[in-house]
């Protein structure tokens, strides 16, 4: 049982609650950066490593941070692994350094490492916390790379830096088709979602102004009595 | 469905208008433009106004069908869209590239908002953008148009638009007649000005909107220090203000609010022409305005009948 809930935390940042494209979070990095491939895995790698390391030692630190300054002390935390990524980029990387340019330590701002912390990794024990941060890291490179692929693809004609079409719709590489393709990437999760999940319950108060003040649902019952009264 | 007492809210005397009638209009309307666009182009830009229009109707149908809604190719709109964003592109752009814009035009514009009525942006315009965004060097490519000034001929098989080229090369008769390059739709302005007098005279459109675009653009032609009647002949002005800005859509209904949006239109389709690096800025200053529509609509709201204005400091 321990390993299924484990492993849900897991799975949830994936598909069901993936940051980008349900939760709504990080949409800046998200437009910004999806120009290429390459660069939408360097911003999710740089970004899941941060969200582990700052879910992991928020959680340690839980109970010795006081509730009232916990913002600005994640804040910190955060702030100190960004600092070492961005060290080991400049490092190892430094053409991803070069075009992720001013976001890469935008990273300490980003309201998905810190929602997790403020929602899961300061309220739960450490494994769970870990799992959490890895879930989510993952499901927001997931999403930068569909965002990535696509509009690398339509806009400048290549994968990942080889060129494999002639045709090149450079709307798709500017900002309004950054946007587009975000729209359409929402779309599809939620159509996913919705799939996944239980259909949601419509009555036919639902458009009704005084449904929450009609104590009778005098509606509901007219419209059970016209389906009796069809059958 | 045949019911033989019929419940409805008034007005119950309707007039004979249908969407249908309006479209069919502006159609007739843009028929000069088309025809003078065959005469000074040949017959390619024949066969790009037949792919763009075929195109759009198909995805309009095809469109609403995936949608499970009813389909509305009978309303003729999307002939006019078809039409409307045929006359805006060169005349030897790809086929290919037309098509694309029809997608925009019909299916993210208009569709995806919710069909005839509901976009919030004109149509044709926003897939022109899309297009000269996305494809610059097809888009801005215009072949000599007939009896072109031999100064306006850069090669073989360019010519230089009014807009770009040195100011003496076009007169304002060849602007008159379509005799420079551009557009296949946008050259001839005697063909956009009869069609704009049948829209006029059919009330299809109130004149409120080209108008005040035009005044407003030959005032701040002048305030910038260009030539006013060269700058409303040249470009997409009139096609612009005659058929995309009068949209019913995409323009305020109140009559205040009719001449802000024209007075917008105006003042930045000049600003873009004199300040900003593209030579053309119809398209952009509409589609601005476009947007604006719904605020400009909110502050122009008339007062009802009988409605006193509260003085300032009265209380209830």
């Amino acid at each position: 049982m321990a390993q299924k809930g484990l492993l849900k935390e897991f799975t949830k940042g994936i598909v069901k609650e993936n940051p980008v494209l349900c939760l709504v979070l990080g949409t800046c990095p998200t437009l910004a950066v999806t120009t290429s491939a390459s660069n939408a895995i360097g911003m999710g790698v740089a970004a899941t490593a941060v969200l582990v390391c700052s879910n992991a030692v928020i959680s340690l630190l839980r109970k010795v941070i006081p509730d009232k300054v916990r913002i600005p002390a994640y804040i910190t935390i955060i702030a100190g692994f960004v600092s070492v990524v961005q060290m080991l980029v400049k490092a190892f990387a430094p053409a991803i350094n070069d075009s992720l340019g001013i976001y890469l330590p935008l990273i300490v701002v980003n309201c998905i490492i810190l929602g997790r912390a403020e929602m899961f990794a300061g309220k739960n024990p450490v494994l769970p916390s870990i799992l959490d941060g890895l879930g989510m890291g993952v499901g927001f490179t997931a999403a930068l790379l569909c965002m990535g692929i696509i509009r690398e693809l339509l806009g400048s004609g290549s994968l990942f830096g080889m060129q494999i079409m002639p045709v090149q719709i450079l709307i798709f590489i500017l900002p309004p088709g950054g946007f587009f393709v975000f729209g359409m990437l929402i779309m599809l999760a939620n159509k996913l979602n919705t799939r996944a999940g239980k259909k949601v319950k419509t009555t036919p108060c639902d458009g009704c102004p005084m449904a929450d003040n009609c104590a009778e649902k005098t509606c509901e019952k007219t419209a059970k009595e016209a389906t009796l009264n069809a059958d | 469905m045949d019911a033989k007492l019929h419940v409805s809210s008034s007005p119950h005397f309707r007039g004979s208008n249908s969407t249908r009638r309006i479209m069919l209009d502006v159609i007739i309307a843009l028929c000069p433009a088309a025809i003078a666009s065959c005469v000074i182009f040949g017959w390619r830009s024949l066969m790009l106004i037949a792919i763009c229009v075929a195109s759009c109707v198909l995805l309009e149908y095809v469109a609403r069908k995936i949608m499970k809604r009813d389909t509305t190719v009978g309303d003729l709109s999307a002939i006019v869209t078809g039409l409307l964003l045929a006359l805006n592109l060169p005349v030897d752009v790809n086929p290919l590239i037309a098509v694309f814009g029809c997608v925009i035009a019909i299916i993210v514009v208009k569709q995806m908002f919710g069909g005839i009525g509901m976009n919030f942006v004109n149509p044709a315009l926003a897939a022109r953008i899309v297009l000269l965004v996305s494809f610059p060097s097809a888009m801005m490519h215009w072949v000599p148009a007939l009896g072109a000034p031999e100064d306006a001929i850069i090669d073989a098989t360019t010519a230089a638009t009014p807009l770009a080229a040195a100011p003496g090369t076009y007169s304002y008769v060849d602007l008159l007649i379509g005799r420079c390059g551009g557009s296949i739709g946008e050259v001839c302005a005697v063909a956009l000005i009869a069609g704009g007098v049948y829209l006029v005279i059919r009330r299809v459109i109130s004149p409120i909107i080209p108008c005040v675009y035009l005044a407003t653009s030959a005032l701040m032609s002048l305030v910038v220090g260009l030539d006013p009647l060269y700058q409303l002949l040249s470009g997409g002005m009139l096609l612009g203000a005659i058929f995309m800005a009068t949209d019913y859509t995409t323009s305020p209904v109140t009559r205040w609010g009719k001449v802000i949006y024209a007075v917008g239109c105006g003042f930045f389709t000049i600003m873009l022409r004199a300040f900003s690096n593209m030579p053309e800025g119809v398209s952009f200053s509409i589609l601005l305005m476009n947007i604006l529509v719904p605020l400009i609509e909110r502050i122009t709201v008339p007062r009802t009948l009988g409605y006193i204005k509260k003085k300032k400091g009265d209380s209830k």
